[in-house]
């Protein structure tokens, strides 16, 4: 029986066909069958968009879904519930796992568990040093075949200027993106946030934005050298923003991300010791933050991924030296860029939905995603309500509550997420 | 005054004189054949003590005991914390015990935030990682105040390993709110780039500060600084930054010589100069037990019948 929704009259935000308009979307059979006011008649399930924003739906570029090794903090199904309850229809899964993402077997492990899920698409990324010990090369070739399209030690940078060189070469042969969390570890030794007025007056230690533009700037010129495809993951200091700046006016291929707690907070958001606020890159100065929401608007910043960071109550209510770094992040991404970017002006809707659909879709190589929305294309759709407000507080979906958006008061909500055709978010809840 | 004195930030100037004035008339109890005064009978009052420090666990012990508390002494050691006992159930089960005030050191900075999310008592921060040590810092004024009278305009060097102190911190940020002059020095490595920022001066030559001060402050400075590479040697650092012999004679007539202890003699300060007349260490001791039983009351017993309660 064919099965057939109606998204009407909703404003349609799709970059990807630069269209932004009030219009009806018909799916049928987890198919886009029309777009325009022809698109309505016949019988289907009609959802009502009137004042909502309909948009591809949203790509995250970096997340942690701790399956397999970690699954008391999120597993893959949690967490890609978690995701379409933000509107994502697609994500990231780091390769930071126990065991790690370093060979096929791994990757394949976490596809299927993604596939028995069933809630949203899942692209494995791939580490690219072997147990993320940054001494061999992991079996970038194996895993790039079955089509890994991106590769990360996320969590650190490759260590050597001559090892990651070579891993620029080498990937090369496969057309694939190597991502790179850049800090210089033995500046950032010990830090539990940004070095500065804060970590001096706080007594903890500090990582000083020079950690972060140091490696921004090695790697980009090994970029530059080998001709290699780099994505800067999460970045955070405004130093780094103007090397991707000058990088990218000399035409390098390079792309750079940011988060939206970085956009949101920053270091004295940390003066009582809340360790949802313990985050690395770390949350820098506040100039760092304006420079950051400039980067997103002016194009230097590329995509807005999530870097959803599940960890348990017990790890994140313990010392603030002897907490983990991360926030979850899924469920309070899009309503933290409307809030905090959208709203003030800073960027169109349009922007946003590039930033976090469109564009990480394109680097991801997921054909499937990010629009445009136009009859033949798969149904992967995000609705929301651009000017709900609402609380974050527990429950979460996520396995996880360690966020730092708790108790803020965020402007935008995720209401119907469609996965392939599938309502798997109605009304705001997961379906399944 | 605020429920808790986790660092300076807590106390306002008038909190400072209160408590200092009130330490004064509790120096008399440590000069009585029975030193002790009923003030805080049937309270409970918790050392919790994550990091090993001697001096400062008998002297907020005594303190406790001359005011007629209830002490109990809770280390890492020997305890459920070895154990590995989360500091939260640590926490829940002190509070559960009725414990009114707990006294915490802790090697992590912020612990005794982190503590306040699950206690009802007071929390008396006893040192925390390299954050602050506020009850230090209040002793130290009580000896300055005692032994000089004033604090206004009075001009301090706080001199060494800045950086990784809690007792500098705290000092600067109390001297800074009473009006004092506070400088601040020793190598560039130990000291905060963005120190200025506190309301201090900055500078690296010692010979260039000593001879303008009321108080030279002396920090310890831990050998393994020197295995971090903060500076290249002990004996580099005496030469250039330590109080010897020398450097004496170019203090003032009259200026103090203060060290939190324990000291590192020979290192930051030379053996006989601790021993001088007008270095105070030992005051400094004597004082921190009536500062902590100030403390202890104010925030305890003369706030009236709600202690320990949930206000």
């Amino acid at each position: 029986m064919t099965e057939r929704t109606l998204f009407r009259g909703g404003r349609v935000v799709d970059p990807a066909s630069a269209h932004d308009a009030v219009t009806d979307v018909l799916v049928e059979d987890g198919v886009i069958v029309g777009v325009g006011d022809s698109a309505s008649g016949g019988r289907a399930r009609v959802i009502d968009c009137d004042g909502l924003v309909l948009a591809p739906g949203l790509v995250d570029i970096h997340a942690h879904l701790r399956e397999p090794g970690r699954e008391d903090k999120e597993t893959v199904e949690s967490g890609s519930r978690a995701a379409a309850a933000g509107g994502y229809t697609a994500v990231v899964a780091m390769a930071n796992t126990d065991p790690v993402a370093d060979s096929a077997a791994v990757i394949e492990e976490v596809r299927s568990l993604a596939a028995r899920a069933g809630i949203c698409d899942v692209f494995p990324v791939g580490a690219i040093t072997k147990g993320l010990g940054g001494e061999e090369m992991a079996a970038i070739g194996e895993m790039a075949e079955i089509g890994v399209r991106m590769f990360s030690d996320d969590g650190r940078c490759v260590p050597t200027s001559r090892l990651l060189r070579n891993v620029f070469e080498y990937s090369k042969a496969f057309d694939v993106v190597i991502a790179e969390h850049c800090e210089d570890a033995t500046l950032a030794d010990g830090a539990q946030m940004h070095e500065g007025y804060h970590s001096y007056t706080l007594g903890l230690v500090g990582a000083p934005a020079e950690a972060e533009e140091i490696i921004v700037f090695r790697d980009l010129s090994l970029a530059r050298l080998t001709g290699g495809r780099l994505h800067l993951q999460h970045l955070s200091a405004s130093g780094s923003l103007e090397l991707v700046r000058q990088a990218k006016a000399t035409g390098l291929r390079v792309t750079a991300e940011a988060t939206p707690h970085h956009l949101a907070f920053a270091d004295e958001d940390l003066v009582t010791y809340d360790t949802n606020f313990k985050i690395n890159p770390p949350l820098r100065t506040p100039e760092d933050r304006e420079a950051l929401r400039a980067a997103v608007a002016d194009g230097t910043v590329d995509v807005i991924g999530t870097d959803h960071a599940p960890h348990s109550v017990e790890e994140k209510e313990a010392e603030f030296d002897q907490s983990p770094f991360g926030t979850i992040g899924f469920e309070t991404a899009l309503a933290a860029i409307l809030t905090n970017l959208v709203e003030p002006g800073t960027i169109s809707l349009a922007r946003a939905v590039e930033t976090m659909s469109t564009t990480p879709a394109r680097i991801l190589a997921a054909a499937d995603h990010g629009g445009p929305i136009e009859p033949g294309r798969p149904a992967h759709i995000v609705v929301f309500d651009p000017s709900a407000e609402w609380r974050v507080e527990p429950p979460f979906v996520s396995k996880s509550r360690n966020s730092a958006f708790l108790g803020k008061t965020l402007r935008g909500k995720v209401l119907h997420t469609m996965y392939g055709g599938d309502l798997v978010v109605v009304d705001g809840k997961p379906q399944r | 005054m605020n429920r808790h004195l986790l660092s300076i930030g807590d106390v306002t100037v008038e909190d400072i004189v209160r408590i200092l004035d009130t330490a004064e008339s509790f120096r008399e109890v440590g000069t009585r054949v029975i030193k002790k005064v009923p003030a805080l009978r049937g309270r409970t009052v918790v050392n919790l003590f994550y990091e090993n420090s001697t001096r400062t666990r008998i002297s907020f012990e005594l303190a406790a005991k001359r005011l007629s508390a209830d002490v109990i002494n809770f280390s890492a050691t020997g305890s459920s914390i070895a154990k590995g006992e989360s500091l939260k159930d640590t926490a829940l089960t002190l509070q559960a015990m009725g414990a009114d005030a707990i006294v915490i050191r802790h090697s992590s900075a912020g612990a005794p935030y982190t503590l306040t999310k699950w206690v009802k008592g007071r929390v008396l921060n006893a040192g925390d990682g390299t954050h602050e040590h506020p009850t230090q810092a209040l002793l130290d004024l009580y000896t300055i105040r005692e032994r000089l009278g004033r604090f206004e305009s009075l001009r301090v060097a706080i001199i060494g390993d800045v950086l990784h102190s809690r007792v500098a911190r705290s000092l600067a940020f109390a001297l800074v709110k009473v009006g004092a002059d506070v400088t601040i020095a020793g190598p560039p490595t130990l000291i905060p780039p963005d120190a200025p920022a506190w309301g201090v001066q900055v500078s690296y030559d010692v010979d260039e500060v000593l001879p303008k001060l009321d108080v030279c402050y002396l920090l310890r400075v831990q050998r393994e600084r020197q295995r971090q590479q903060y500076f290249p040697s002990v004996r580099e650092y005496a030469r250039l930054f330590g109080l010897t012999r020398d450097r004496v004679e170019m203090l003032p007539e009259g200026a103090l010589i203060m060290h939190p202890g324990p000291m590192n003699r020979g290192v930051e300060i030379d053996s006989d100069v601790a021993d001088l007349p007008q270095a105070v260490m030992e005051e400094q001791v004597t004082n921190g037990i009536a500062v902590r039983m100030s403390l202890l009351y104010l925030m305890l017993g003369g706030m009236g019948s709600e202690v320990g309660g949930d206000d």
